[in-house]
């Protein structure tokens, strides 16, 4: 027998053991079984769960949470607070616009999952559950009480309410701290010690992510930074600007100017993709034509050319000569439309490859040292400002990479700004238009040929720009990470992964697809054999389920969730836009 | 048509000489001549895969005809579609091709790409000549809506208009590339009777801007009603061309249509009675 018929099936056969839950206590009693379960989960982890340190993250005291404990904890207040919105609590109705239910659901299994990881992390790790202390036990099954009260709670069918408007510089302060959470989190994730922490933030991140987008919670909040547009980008710009303030080593502001390129190539990327749709598999060549330009002009000894030019005509330089590629690779190939374009790109990529391999002297002109690439590049001194050395700020210690941290956030703010003016423009519409449908396009008096050749290049001289900074960053330029697929970003393969998984043609969506795709490797070091095969499983999950993005743009969200979209002319708010791309 | 002795004297927008279209042993159109003057609605009728609209894929440059010559205001049309559109001639398309997931305000301003300019630097740099441009260009588009009666929908998405007024938000498309002749590649198909009511007024309204419009249709009294001359294709071949009463007075159009007949009375009655009917 064919097995597919089964798993239709057995969901069924779960989802109706699950509805059998829902109604089987008074909805009274449920919500009490929910917040006392709260109260529980979170109790049980100031208890001690293991009776060794061996464990990362000390879990052996008692009366204090530490470690994974500490993600319980959160998990237990988030389901808490929302369990005490539900009961109609003033001031934390705003936690969940649309549904409890839904929220407080996810937010059990959410601390169910985060919990049992953790326990399950220490059994593996330790060799066995015997390793579990009596605490452990008890937060295993602290948590089950929360759970079945959730699901024994009526399904709820509250229409969205109309939000409240308030005055701006309440939503300002809501926008700040907004931002200011996000910058925790990030922080959070990128300072995770270990593997299990990275795992367990993951999963609760995750959960509570999912919860309080079904809440209606983060359409709120979206129409909010929406209505509050300059001030919510300056928040964030700040937010970002502050992430190396609060890095006390200078390793994770290398993590994090690493992101910063990862993303910034991306949303060069989403313009050719996302806007344009033209499937380009080869796009990491141009970071890598922009680093070896700049690494060429930057004074390198091992550079051919004994010259060093001041860091902002290599941006230019590195910029115009990946603009100019793009142009040479873009005129043949763009004239191809679909899958054969996306075959004839990843061949380009694959040239620009194997030609920097050998420009080494033996097989061709020695201009990038073949596979040695071009090391001992200097680091970049702007007005005097040797960014290479550390800085004092105030209090703050600016490390080198946080140097870089700030440099690279500027060419990041320029990317955006070029992205999103350029696509909320009479070129980004016939980008669009084109992606929509060519034929219609170029009967409307759109020389497709080359407005698509502009996304081209606009995408390639912008991948340049950042490939400028990212061969001051790492020292030295090699042809190795300039390839189509292989296990650490950038390649491009996880590009474009960043671009589909984050949300095409959005702004936001590449930044967190691209800091997701870094993080997740740079963390999760176990999965290095399996990188490739659990991106792939990701992706094709990914696809299932929200084949949008992470981060929808409006547009596509019609598109493929058109059923839970209101039929026409019943709110007119739910169908209109505002602006292209979020 | 009152218009009928007007248009006679006017100088032909569109000449259209010889087209032929072949593709590989198939010819899809033969020597087709037809001429289009400033302000007539000309229609263009025939069976299923007659040629008709590769008749009109030959006028927009989406093909290259293999023979003859097609100009717009004693000008040779250059075979690109979008130096088409910009010398003003702008179409609809059989089945509809709206930019589906661009709101209806943003297909109406895609239109309007070959009547602006600004490009990528001054997307960038928003000075104050493009922000004229842009406020031009979205107060056109909205008249545009408004006169298509679209102007209460413009932040929907195209693709969740009902399907008559997807084809209203089709060609009020086409009519922002402020075009001298309109091809329509039949308007109503799949519409109800009231839909193809207001789609003839429509019609004459467009007219009234003093567009000239060349249309494919298979109904036929939306083609009589609106048309001043009326052009038959069949096999790819002009057969007939004039008004109503030559074309549908045309045994040979009857044949077309409707098969040769079995004995010569049969033959000539209907086309007898569909003069009377439609007078």
């Amino acid at each position: 027998m064919n097995s597919t018929p089964l798993i239709p099936l057995v969901k069924v056969a779960a989802g109706r053991q699950l509805a059998r839950l829902e109604g089987s206590v008074p909805a009274g009693t449920a919500r009490a079984l929910t917040a006392g379960g709260a109260v529980l989960t979170i109790a049980s982890a100031f208890l001690s769960w293991t009776w060794t340190a061996d464990f990362p993250g000390d879990l052996t005291v008692s009366g204090y949470p530490g470690g994974l404990q500490w993600l319980t904890v959160t998990a237990g207040l988030l389901l808490l607070l929302q369990a005490l919105s539900a009961y109609g609590v003033r001031g934390l109705r705003w936690l969940a616009p649309t549904g409890q239910t839904r929220a407080l659901r996810l937010l059990a299994l959410g601390a169910l999952a985060v919990t049992w990881f953790t326990l399950g992390a220490i059994a593996e790790e330790l060799g066995g559950l015997a390793n579990l202390t009596a605490g452990g036990w008890v937060a295993a099954v602290a948590v089950l009480p929360a759970l079945y009260g959730t699901r024994a709670l009526p399904a709820d069918e509250k229409p969205a309410a109309r939000p409240a408007t308030a005055p701006a510089w309440q939503e300002r302060l809501i926008v700040t701290a907004i931002a200011a959470i996000g910058l925790g989190i990030f922080t959070y994730g990128i300072d995770t010690s270990y593997g299990e922490l990275f795992e367990g933030f993951l999963i609760s991140v995750v959960f509570s992510a999912t919860a309080f987008f079904r809440s209606g919670l983060f359409e709120r909040i979206s129409a909010l930074l929406t209505r509050q547009k300059p001030f919510a980008m300056t928040a964030a710009f700040v937010a970002a600007a502050l992430f190396p303030l609060t890095q006390s080593d200078d390793h994770n502001a290398n993590v994090g100017v690493n992101i910063l390129i990862f993303a910034t190539v991306a949303l060069g990327l989403n313009i050719v993709v996302g806007l344009t749709g033209l499937l380009d598999l080869g796009y990491v060549a141009f970071l890598g034509v922009g680093a070896y330009t700049a690494a060429l002009v930057s004074g390198s000894p091992y550079s051919p050319f004994h010259t060093q030019v001041p860091f902002w005509i290599a941006a230019l330089l590195g910029g115009g000569v990946s603009l100019v590629f793009g142009v040479l690779i873009g005129a043949p190939t763009l004239r191809l439309r679909g899958d054969y374009l996306a075959i004839v790109t990843i061949g380009f990529g694959e040239i620009f490859h194997i030609a920097v391999r050998n420009l080494d002297g033996t097989s061709g002109p020695k201009i990038t040292n073949g596979p040695n690439g071009i090391p001992a590049i200097p680091d970049i001194s702007i007005f005097g400002l040797n960014l290479g050395q550390a800085h004092q700020l105030g209090s703050f210690t600016i490390g080198r990479f946080a140097n870089y941290f700030f440099l690279m956030l500027i060419v990041t703010l320029i990317v955006i700004a070029v992205f999103s003016r350029a696509g909320n423009s009479r070129i980004g519409r016939a980008w669009i238009a084109i992606r929509e449908d060519e034929t219609a396009a170029e009967a409307m008096g759109i020389n497709g040929f080359r407005t698509k050749l502009t996304a081209f290049a606009l995408g390639a001289s912008l991948a340049g720009l950042a490939g400028t900074v990212s061969a001051h960053v790492t020292y030295n330029v090699v042809p190795d990470p300039y390839v189509f697929a292989g296990s650490a970003p950038p390649n491009s393969a996880f590009l474009l992964a960043a671009v589909v998984l984050g949300g095409m043609g959005t702004v936001s969506g590449p930044l967190l697809g691209a800091s997701l795709l870094y993080l997740i490797p740079e963390k999760l070091v176990f999965l290095r054999d399996y990188q490739l095969l659990a991106f792939g499983v990701a992706l094709i999950l990914l696809m299932r389920f929200r084949p949008e993005g992470i981060v929808a743009n409006r547009r596509r969200q019609l598109e493929f969730h058109e059923a839970d979209i209101p039929a026409q002319g019943g709110s007119t708010d739910t169908t209109t836009l505002s602006t292209a791309g979020a | 048509m009152s218009n009928l002795t007007k248009t006679a004297t006017a100088a032909p927008l569109l000449d259209a000489r010889g087209v032929t279209m072949r593709f590989g042993g198939l010819t899809a159109v033969n020597n087709v001549d037809l001429t289009v003057s400033e302000g007539e609605i000309i229609g263009l009728i025939g069976p299923n895969g007659a040629g008709k609209t590769t008749f009109f894929n030959c006028l927009t440059g989406l093909y290259v005809p293999t023979e003859g010559t097609v100009s717009y205001r004693d000008k040779v049309l250059p075979p690109k579609p979008h130096l088409v559109t910009q010398a003003g001639i702008a179409r609809t398309f059989q089945n509809i091709r709206l930019f589906a997931n661009m709101t209806v305000l943003e297909n109406v301003l895609v239109g309007r790409h070959s009547r602006t300019k600004e490009g990528l630097i001054s997307a960038l740099i928003r000075g104050p000549g493009y922000r004229r441009a842009e406020a031009e260009s979205r107060e056109k588009a909205m008249e545009l809506l408004a006169f298509t009666g679209l102007d209460n929908k413009a932040d929907h998405l195209a693709r969740n208009l009902p399907y008559g007024e997807q084809r209203k938000l089709e060609i009020a498309r086409a009519m922002a590339s402020e075009p001298g002749l309109l091809l329509l590649d039949e308007p109503t198909a799949g519409m109800n009777p009231q839909e193809t009511r207001a789609a003839e007024e429509l019609v004459f309204a467009i007219r009234d801007k003093g567009i000239a419009i060349l249309v494919i249709e298979h109904d036929m009294r939306f083609i009589f009603n609106l048309c001043d001359r009326t052009a038959v294709l069949v096999q790819g071949q002009k057969i007939v061309e004039g008004d109503k009463e030559t074309v549908q007075g045309d045994e040979r159009v009857i044949t077309a249509y409707l098969g040769a007949p079995l004995e010569t009375e049969t033959a000539t009655e209907p086309g007898e009675t569909s003069t009377e009917t439609s007078e």
